[in-house]
């Protein structure tokens, strides 16, 4: 599972320097069988052949879609592939009738039967909103050729949560945002967000700061505007937050260069030479790598390689990679030993070059 | 999605947790992220939320678990849902649901949404639908202008045309 190529952990996007990731959703429905938490198990088992038929005759840019049944997939495959973002940890959670469309590159992930029988996801590198949108909606259109969906004039594409009906459409961007968080001014930037209908998602931990500096924008409202404007809207409000972490990088290393320089050199020494991380502490060091990676302190390292680090972080990750149950201890162990191997000997000091 | 501790309001605090190196994922609306104290983990960063549900996404008066339910609140759907069960639920039944509880509903959607009709993409399978619907409205409004002009041969042409794409829009429906 975790050789396999996986799109926004291998290729560089745009914007990457900020943006993890790009994702589109689009939650849709089979008109005649009930939604999966009212479906009984022969409704989520028709739901599912259905999907898998339709799936056999679609082609498109992204190859062949492969169906993967959860149950053929034990608990540590599932929570690696939450931890790589192409399923969510409901769908998880219960495996029966339940799986994953996968394209090869993995940029096409298709829940089946999670709240809604399908979520159509595009899981791109960086800032890449229309290309995104452009493959779900083709997608889209792929499944529409032979499934029925459930549909109304008045309210769109009916979905079974009310939150999603409409255009079912949520667009989402993972940003790193270390330089605003560190000028304190996060806690503007996520009133001003949430002020024009967005919602953010911070991935922290029980301390003091934000785990990884790392946050979700996504669109709250999905009916009465049309896709292009909600993806206008996340584009701009991002464009705008982009300038604004550029802009906290610059006054930083204006008025404390030194400061920042020994925090982005502590976390690479400790990153490759820590015998003992856990999560928390892993994602706070690997987001002072970043920063340094992207203030030009640090070479050698790719942003994939930094997107791939962020998943290896994850508790259930390394539990995937190490393909057994590890008590906490040991996977502090394992993620330290992981994340040495992987960072190795490839960054470098940038003045080292001269 | 619907915040999973109250199940009344739209979930717009999304939280990664870890406790123990266990990833525990938490969707609440702000009112219940406040009152559970989630908020208040950010330490001396302090993550503010906004008010933002506090008046425009103020779903309490529809949702208000106090009241019993109506008789309409009691009619299921063909699926077996009550509009009570979608309370307690947080999710519909079936796409019939929101024909079910189409008058319920659009108060809800109005306030998660801001809206009620949807604008963005349709199936090509409705296409066809929507332009018939469409050509209908337009009919009609040039029906009630000639009636108000006393042309009255003009208007029963214009009746005529109308019946006859309406038939044709039944079939579609059916179809
Ligand atoms: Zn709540
Ligand atoms: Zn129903």
């Amino acid at each position: 599972m975790d050789k396999k190529a996986c799109k926004w952990l291998e290729d560089p996007g745009p914007q990457q320097e900020i943006v993890l990731s790009t994702r589109i959703r689009l939650a849709r429905n089979i008109a005649t069988l009930p939604f999966p938490q009212v479906a009984k198990p022969q409704d989520l088992a028709q739901v599912a052949s259905q999907v898998r038929q339709s799936a056999e005759n679609i082609q498109g840019p992204w190859g062949k879609l492969h169906y993967q049944p959860l149950e053929e997939l034990g608990v540590l495959q599932r929570k690696s592939m939450v931890a790589k973002h192409l399923i969510s940890p409901q769908l998880a959670q219960e495996a029966e009738n339940r799986g994953v469309l996968l394209s090869p590159e993995q940029e096409l992930a298709v829940m089946v039967n999670e709240e809604d029988h399908l979520r159509i996801q595009v899981l791109l590198p960086g800032l890449d909103l229309d290309r995104a949108w452009a493959l779900a909606s083709q997608l889209d259109d792929s499944f529409e050729e032979s499934l029925d969906f459930a549909f109304s004039e008045e309210h769109g594409y009916l979905t079974a949560c009310p939150t999603n009906v409409g255009t079912g459409i949520r667009a989402s961007v993972m940003v790193h945002l270390p330089a605003i968080t560190m000028v304190n001014q996060i806690k503007q930037l996520i009133h001003g967000v949430t002020q024009v209908g967005l919602a953010v998602r911070g991935l922290y931990g029980e301390g003091t700061e934000v785990v990884g500096n790392i946050y979700q924008l996504s669109n709250q409202v999905t009916l009465g505007r049309t896709e292009a404007e909600i993806i206008e809207n996340i584009r701009s409000v991002t464009g705008q937050i982009l300038e604004q972490e550029q802009q906290a990088r610059g006054v930083l290393l204006g008025n404390a260069k030194a400061q920042i320089e020994d925090r982005v050199y502590r976390a690479y020494g400790i990153l490759t030479q820590a015998r003992i991380l856990s999560t928390q502490e892993a994602m706070s060091l690997l987001s002072d790598l970043r920063l340094g990676v992207g203030l030009g302190l640090i070479g050698g390292i790719s942003y994939p390689q930094l997107n791939q680090l962020v998943v290896t972080a994850q508790p259930s990750a390394v539990q995937g990679i190490m393909e057994r149950e590890l008590d906490p201890q040991q996977r502090d162990y394992y993620r330290a030993a992981l994340i040495r191997e992987r960072l190795g000997d490839k960054a470098r000091e940038k003045g080292e070059n001269k | 999605m619907m915040c999973e501790e109250c199940k009344k309001r739209p979930a717009s605090v999304h939280l990664t947790k870890i406790v123990n190196n266990q990833k525990t994922e938490m969707h609440l609306c702000e009112q219940c992220a406040q009152e559970r104290g989630e908020l208040g983990f950010m330490g001396n960063i302090q993550i503010n939320f906004p008010n933002l549900l506090s008046g425009f996404f103020d779903l309490d008066q529809h949702f208000n678990v106090e009241a019993p339910p109506t008789k309409e609140e009691q009619e299921r759907c063909s699926c077996g849902l009550s509009f009570n069960d979608f309370r307690e639920l947080g999710q519909l039944g079936c796409s019939s649901c929101y024909r079910t509880f189409g008058q319920q509903i659009d108060p809800i959607l109005r306030r998660i949404h801001g809206h009620t009709r949807h604008t963005g993409k349709v199936p090509r399978k409705h296409e066809g639908k929507l332009s018939l619907q469409r050509k209908i409205q337009s009919l009609r409004q040039e029906l009630n202008e000639v009636v108000s002009r006393e042309e009255y041969e003009k208007a029963a042409q214009l009746r005529d045309e109308i019946h006859g794409l309406e038939k044709e829009l039944g079939g579609e429906q059916n179809g």
